[in-house]
């Protein structure tokens, strides 16, 4: 019997960030306003 | 679909206008690019979380402000800020923590010469040369592949190239080499260790 020296190809799970991580970003977008008055900018997170 | 369909630029333009969902598509579709980025520079899963969140962050605010620019590099900004962030990230870690001797612990318990002593070195010096000697003993084709092999570095791929032979007579030679060391080596009751 042929020996196979050859390894099998290892499937790799992409590197993904916490689910908790995202849902945070996605809310605190939600959350963020900015207003702009004049040359200044305010930033509201609404709770 | 959308995610497959609508290019960045057009994306991040939705968002600006108020759509949140625009953004949902924009993390789901770079976010183990980014991820992955910045954990091949930081190696820890948490750290890595936080800087993803940081750069998030600052791209969600850099938007709503509408201070970004669109040219159409959406994935290589954001890749920038992460950028950014992990050489932050080290430069808060840049000192190192500092270790004083006690009683308790000492430096030396975890550092160690690993330099060989002169006994030591003596044992090893025989063993290469009883080695050489079981080496000089092997029929010339198997003391050739496994010179090529040990002492060369050479790959079975090389070695079959430069004998003329194919890999598996190659590979073949070199067990039967090892088998045949074992042998005298059991025979002669030969210690080959340090």
């Amino acid at each position: 019997m042929a020996k196979i020296y050859s390894k099998k190809t290892l499937v790799i799970n992409p590197m993904k960030p916490k689910k908790e991580t995202i849902s945070f970003l996605l809310n605190y977008s939600k959350a963020l306003s900015v207003i702009k008055v004049n040359d200044k900018s305010f930033e509201i997170i609404a709770n | 679909m959308a995610d497959i369909q609508l290019p960045d630029a057009l994306l991040v333009k939705k968002y600006v206008e108020g759509d949140e969902n625009a953004l949902t598509v924009l993390i789901n579709r770079h976010q183990s690019k980014i991820f992955g980025f910045i954990y091949s520079k930081i190696s820890d899963r948490d750290i890595s979380n936080d800087i993803f969140q940081d750069t998030f962050i600052k791209v969600i605010r850099t938007l709503k402000l509408k201070s970004y620019n669109e040219e159409g590099k959406f994935l290589p900004w954001v890749m920038r800020i992460a950028h950014n962030l992990i050489i932050d990230h080290y430069r808060k870690n840049k000192k190192m923590p500092m270790f004083r001797e006690t009683e308790e612990f000492s430096i030396f318990s975890i550092m160690s010469d690993d330099s060989l002593t002169i006994e030591n070195k003596i044992i090893r010096d025989q063993v290469e040369i009883d080695l050489k000697k079981l080496i000089e003993e092997l029929p010339a084709d198997q003391k050739e592949v496994l010179v090529m092999r040990m002492y060369q570095d050479m790959s079975f791929k090389e070695i079959s190239e430069v004998t003329g032979v194919s890999i598996n007579t190659a590979l073949g030679r070199m067990r039967y080499a090892l088998m045949n060391m074992r042998k005298v080596i059991d025979k002669h009751q030969i210690i080959l260790t340090n």
